[in-house]
């Protein structure tokens, strides 16, 4: 039974749409998470000096410590804004996809 | 009968505290041991006391499988992500990076973030294939289509492994930490951890456990946050003015702020941060915080909230560390035999607590003293639990029984493998207490990364994974993670005493993730058996399931 259903879940538009949609959001979002931060570990392994600089004369906030404190406040933006999306927006695309899957099988 | 067991237990684990309190006596011209700290005792006692009521409470709850394992899916989000941030932040997260950042500087918070960047990546790659798939264990996922049996029994390996490196690091620290805080015994302090920890999970299950990280995480948010604002309140709560007057006194000078030794060449660097941020999400106690919500919804809300933790208390750690450098550092009363700059009484990792001293006196000492025993407890409470699920879940309900096991017995067998855990704990505690064990965290982190992750991920991604290739892919991320820490200096020197270290990197993950990952792709590539087809066939409607969450477990009866 639940292959059946599995099957006529796939076959539905609205399940192409949902797993395009989603995984395009969910891949940009990881792929800014995973460039800043590799891009930042490669400056504290490459050029270490350049995030030691104060951001503006006479500061004692470093670039490194704004960047970072920069990334913590960032990436948890990005986890509220996916979940948003994907709470709302993706769910009820779900949702619907279930039950159309559902009431073809009656 | 089984209530008359709770309250034996209960009356058990309020014995082990009494013991605690009054084990503080003849010892105490040992160098590290302190003298008794009843303000932390007593504190701590109040800790245990609630904790047993609800465990008590938890245990009339905890009747089926899927109660023991997930607290029947009935957690909310926001309770979820508070145990989360519980059992991620453990003793070694205050005091540790604390003390990293009061030597190090700027270096303690590059490694807090890398600590904290794997958590939007769970969020976005796996939390919802996690949650759709998932029952109690994450070998659930890999054993979905593949080979049960194989598959579960090297999922279970791997996942003791790294729950028994990070036990006996925890374990370790527990005593340490424990002689020093509360003054008592090594041994007893042991034994105390370990005793109450059974108590917990074995009557609670993941009920109680996750009330006990629930607790703990909010007394660690509160007391961090109690501390760094008396402290803070020093420099009139100036970023400026504090980095100036810690730059100008700290022996790092102006390089205070500089990324600096810890991650002097580029390998360990992107090793590290390879290792922490995929580490996370291959722990086996973590990813088993995904199936205690009710569905997919909560599973990414507890993310949220829980990074949302975590990032605020680096933050926080951060500033206590910066403070730390002025309040304690420039104070001879911390310092052995009054000299400043001399050695820290009760070692490097003392400055959160030293700081909570001179800023709240005894009261706040013995508080965040009680916090740090308390994040012990519980963090090991989830490792052993994820450890008792691996044996009676995996091993014994799916292999052994091959599914035939009555959830009775299931549960039996689950309370066994938890008290059978926790004289290993105790056992590894007390044999390790005199080694370095400094690499344990690591190599559990390493491990989780090389042999958990890349299956797991492939898994849900990757079509053409076939059993034969998770067979090799696990097992040889998890040999070559553990080799490769053996022959590092942490263990091939300083444990071993051998002259030079055969593999010059600290952290195995840049090399052992991508060996993983490489063998499962040619392994599964060359694999063309019948059971093969039939798992690349399969894939098609894990697949749909992963993505709608049809077909999921939901809550059960909550």
């Amino acid at each position: 039974m639940s292959s059946a259903m599995y099957e006529r879940m796939r076959v539905n538009p609205k399940f192409q749409e949902l797993v395009t949609k989603r995984s395009r959001f969910a891949w940009t979002l990881a792929a800014i998470v995973l460039t800043m931060f590799y891009g930042f570990v490669m400056v504290v392994a490459f050029n270490p000096a350049s995030l030691g600089k104060p951001v503006s004369e006479g500061s004692m906030l470093t670039v490194g410590v704004a960047v970072e404190l920069f990334m913590f406040i960032f990436f948890w933006s990005l986890t509220a804004v996916y979940v948003r999306r994907a709470n709302t927006e993706f769910d009820s695309l779900t949702q619907e996809i279930v039950k159309e899957a559902w009431k073809e099988n009656k | 009968m089984m209530r008359n067991l709770t309250k034996l237990s209960t009356a058990l684990g309020l014995l082990a505290v009494a013991a605690l309190a009054f084990a503080g006596g003849p010892l105490e011209g040992v160098t590290e041991k302190q003298a008794t700290n009843w303000h932390a005792i007593i504190m701590f006692c109040i800790f245990v006391t609630m904790t047993m009521g609800i465990t008590y409470w938890a245990s009339s709850r905890t009747k089926s499988t899927a109660d023991f394992y997930t607290a029947g899916g009935g957690i909310t989000g926001f309770q979820n992500g508070l145990a989360i941030a519980g059992d991620y932040m453990s003793a070694a997260t205050l005091l540790g990076l604390t003390a990293m950042v009061y030597t190090q500087g700027y270096d303690g918070y590059i490694y807090m973030l890398a600590f904290f960047a794997g958590w939007p990546i769970i969020l976005f790659l796996m939390a919802e294939r996690l949650r759709n798939l998932g029952k109690f264990t994450f070998s659930d996922i890999t054993a979905y289509r593949l080979d049960e049996g194989k598959v579960r029994t090297m999922a279970a390996i791997s996942s003791l492994t790294v729950v028994c490196f990070y036990l006996i690091a925890q374990m370790v620290g527990a005593g340490q930490l424990i002689k020093l805080l509360f003054g008592l015994e090594y041994n007893v302090a042991i034994f105390a951890v370990g005793i109450l920890m059974m108590v917990y999970v074995t009557f609670g299950g993941m009920v109680a456990t996750t009330w006990v990280q629930i607790i703990k995480a909010c007394m660690l948010l509160a007391g961090g946050t109690l501390v760094m604002i008396l402290a803070f309140s020093q420099f009139d709560f100036s970023f400026q003015n504090l980095v100036e007057k810690a730059t100008a006194v700290h022996k790092l000078k102006d390089k205070l702020m500089y990324p600096g030794s810890l991650l002097a060449d580029p390998v360990t660097a992107i090793s590290l941060g390879l290792g922490l941020m995929f580490g996370t999400a291959g722990l086996p106690h973590i990813l088993m915080r995904f199936f205690t919500v009710t569905d997919a919804k909560e599973a990414r809300k507890s993310v949220l909230y829980a990074s949302g933790f975590v990032a605020y208390f680096f933050n926080v750690i951060f500033i206590m560390g910066l403070c730390g450098i002025l309040i304690v550092g420039q104070n001879p009363e911390f310092f052995e035999g009054g000299t400043v700059g001399g050695k820290l009484i009760g070692g490097g990792n003392m400055v959160a607590m030293h700081l909570a001293n001179a800023v709240g006196g005894n009261m706040l000492l013995g508080f965040l003293a009680a916090v740090a025993f308390a994040t012990i407890l519980a963090v090991v409470s989830g490792l052993a639990l994820a450890g008792a699920s691996a044996i009676s879940h995996d091993l014994y309900a799916r292999v052994i029984m091959k599914g035939q096991a009555s959830e009775t017995k299931e549960i039996q067998v689950s309370r066994i493998a938890t008290i059978c855990l926790g004289f290993v704990a105790i056992v590894l505690g007390i044999l390790f207490e005199k080694q370095n064990i400094a690499f344990m965290v690591g190599l559990a982190f390493g491990v989780a990364a090389a042999a958990n992750f890349p299956v797991l991920i492939l898994s849900m991604f990757w079509k053409g994974l076939t059993t034969r290739g998770a067979l090799f892919g696990g097992y040889g991320g998890l040999i070559s993670a553990v080799t490769l820490v053996v022959l590092s200096k942490s263990v091939w020197v300083d444990v071993l005493h051998n002259a030079a270290p055969l593999f010059p990197y600290g952290q195995p993950a840049l090399f052992a993730m991508p060996f993983a990952f490489l063998l499962a792709y040619i392994f599964s590539k060359t694999d063309s058996s019948a059971r093969a087809l039939r798992e690349i066939d399969a894939f098609e409607d894990q697949y749909v399931r992963g993505q709608t969450g049809f077909g999921a477990s939901s809550a059960s009866n909550h």
